[in-house]
């Protein structure tokens, strides 16, 4: 293999992390612990992975209602994420965002949102501001293949192209639309075709695989940091959860079973963990011991977030806007 | 002191802070060579070129989510949205993005960000050309809201709203482009959030703003000659809104009313009326009086539309019955 074996190493590691996070998130939620929506992002977590690891610490990310796999891919601190999602004061929005509404503007996080696609110019404007201030940073917008079908995207796509911005558009598409299937939704069968109507580069890659996701993200960061303008690169990928945590048997009436059990045997975790087995790069111990230290890391982030304090009431008054004069 | 017009004032604001600020740029749909919608403009892209001045596609919510993806990323931008009606294609990234992303992050991010909006009936524009939409940005908490009536309040409140690291809608009145006034030479800026009363009376407090308040002021001056002393307030910014001086206004005159050309249901004479009751009802001697266009959509003919918008006449008729 001709990638280094400390950053393959990484690379899995942060899968793990994103998987072991969401499964907390899972359990702490289905305990009634965690209020509100939880969206998560099992199965999908090669695509994050694979393209943050591309990105330097100052580029931006525009993430979605799924969005906790790219924050914790971007470097985001697990503790400060776990507070917010149980509303405590001190998590990263002093918990007036929740699980949806996540940021962290010193980690390049433009922020995880809640309506689908809306992330898409906000990242096209952070590439603008990116090529106005000469930076030669990238911006990534993560969306859907739901997020794929909204305005949003050819509005943002367009301009991005015209303008030529540092933009990386990556759709993960995990084929449904909450509940609709992408072949009831979208009229072409790769959203990846869509780079033809804007004259970028469009990428088809199996978002299973997490190295093909890296990649193809490659090739679109050096694009964007050359100043030659945007890509789109499509993964195609699938959620191993229901869109929400609570779908329940639900999810069975727009999926099958036996659909759902073939793409839990191509875990982008497992066969990546394959690769670099039989590679020589990882071995059982050293498998056993990222697990126990996740775990670690996960069960300190929820004593962190548990003994917290939650905000006042009154707190909910606070930051409306910058006062006058603070900035 | 000079007189210039509502809209070379504008212009006026923005070329000195884009002198002063190179994080600040312009975008917006022929905002460029061509100058502007009604030339409101007129001489940017001349002085500041392609990079700062940006035409762009006719894409209002990327206009307004470009805009603020730079914002937060280091930028100044003022984002133009051609015709008020066309907030309508940009309402998620306005109201969901630009009005949350401050507070829903917990306050760890500045949006310094202007979106200018020309708005405005009686241009026999019709229903998707004409309307005055203020109430609802006024219900989305983490807006402000600008209304500036005069060439002198443009370039202030355009000023200080470009300086501020909070996302701010100025409002301007097509009409009142061409429009002329008095504006000071040099530096000054105009405070967000303070009205002004624009002519002082006993007998009535008449609350307005952009082109209506100049209908009231008519009214006023023509009421004076009968010996009715009308207090007309020009509220100049509907977030935050000033209720001191509306309060210590109507504690004189013990009778209020509130003009607009928005249409009067859920409109902005319900807010100020109702905080009026809210704060001042001991003093009130009438109702608090909203006199606002009809609750139709805008029609074209001129006849309609004229029908349908306050009118002098209609305005100083309903002042009349309040005495």
């Amino acid at each position: 293999m001709e990638l280094d074996k400390q950053f393959l190493l990484g690379i899995y590691e942060k899968m793990v992390r994103i998987r072991k996070f969401e499964l907390k998130v899972e359990e702490l939620h289905t305990q009634s612990i965690l209020p509100g929506l939880k969206h998560l992002y099992i199965g999908e977590e090669a695509v994050a992975v694979g393209v943050t690891s591309c990105l330097r610490d100052d580029d931006y990310i525009g993430s979605t209602h799924r969005g906790h796999g790219h924050l914790i891919a971007k470097g985001g601190d697990m503790k400060l994420m776990m507070a917010e999602l149980y509303g405590k004061k001190t998590g990263y929005c002093k918990g007036k965002g929740g699980s949806m509404h996540i940021a962290d503007f010193n980690l390049g996080i433009l922020g995880a949102n809640g309506i689908v696609a809306a992330n898409i110019p906000i990242v096209g404007g952070a590439a603008l501001s990116i090529k106005m201030r000469g930076t030669n940073q990238v911006a990534v917008s993560f969306f859907g293949d739901g997020g794929a079908n909204e305005g949003l995207f050819h509005e943002g796509a367009n301009l991005a192209s015209v303008w030529k911005l540092p933009a990386i558009f990556v759709c993960e598409n995990n084929q449904y639309a909450i509940s609709t299937s992408q072949l009831k939704a979208t009229a072409i069968p790769d959203i990846a075709q869509r780079a033809k109507a804007y004259d970028i580069p469009g990428h088809l890659v199996d978002g299973m695989d997490v190295l093909a996701v890296y990649n193809a993200a490659k090739k679109a960061v050096k694009r964007a940091r050359e100043g030659e303008g945007p890509s789109l690169i499509e993964c195609k990928t699938y959620r191993f959860r229901g869109h929400y945590v609570g779908e329940g048997s639900r999810t069975f009436t727009y999926r099958s079973k036996t659909d759902l059990k073939k793409w839990q045997e191509r875990c982008p975790i497992t066969r990546f963990g394959d690769i670099l087995l039989r590679e020589g790069f990882l071995t059982d111990d050293v498998i056993d011991d990222i697990n126990r230290k996740i775990d670690e890391k996960i069960d300190e982030a929820v004593r962190f977030a548990d003994e917290s304090p939650y905000p006042a009431p009154e707190n909910a008054l606070e930051d409306l806007f910058v006062e006058e004069g603070t900035s | 002191m000079r007189q210039i017009t509502y809209g070379e004032a504008a212009i006026e604001a923005i070329t000195e802070e884009m002198e002063k600020d190179k994080g600040i740029f312009y975008m917006g749909e022929d905002v460029g060579r061509f100058g502007g919608g009604y030339g409101n403009t007129k001489g940017l892209w001349e002085k500041f070129g392609d990079e700062r001045v940006r035409d762009t596609p006719m894409a209002e919510a990327a206009i307004i989510g470009f805009a603020l993806g730079a914002a937060v990323t280091g930028m100044r931008p003022i984002a133009e949205i051609m015709f008020c009606d066309l907030l309508c294609l940009a309402m998620d990234q306005i109201v969901n993005q630009v009005a949350k992303i401050h507070y829903m992050f917990g306050g760890k991010v500045k949006v310094p960000l202007v979106i200018r909006v020309p708005f405005g009936g009686l241009r026999r524009a019709a229903a998707q050309h004409s309307q005055h939409l203020e109430a609802w940005f006024l219900h989305t908490p983490g807006l402000k809201i600008v209304v500036p009536s005069t060439p002198r309040d443009v370039k202030g409140l355009l000023k200080s709203a470009i300086r501020e690291d909070n996302p701010i809608m100025c409002l301007e009145h097509i009409l009142l482009y061409q429009r002329k006034g008095k504006v000071p030479e040099g530096n000054y800026t105009t405070p967000i959030g303070k009205a002004e009363v624009k002519r002082e009376g006993k007998d009535i407090t008449v609350i307005s703003y952009s082109l209506m308040l100049h209908r009231c002021l008519s009214v006023a001056e023509k009421l004076s000659k009968e010996g009715i002393e009308v207090e007309v307030i020009d509220v100049r910014s509907l977030y935050p809104l000033d209720m001191e001086t509306i309060a210590a206004s109507v504690k004189k005159t013990n009778k209020v009313a509130i003009v607009h050309q928005a249409s009067l249901t859920g409109g902005v004479g319900a807010e100020v009326g109702m905080r009026i009751t809210e704060t001042v009802f001991d003093y009130l001697d009438a109702p608090v009086k909203r006199i606002a266009a009809q609750d139709v959509p805008v029609p074209f003919s001129p006849i309609l539309e004229d029908f349908v918008v306050p009118t002098e006449g209609r305005i100083e008729g309903q002042i009349k019955r309040m005495l």
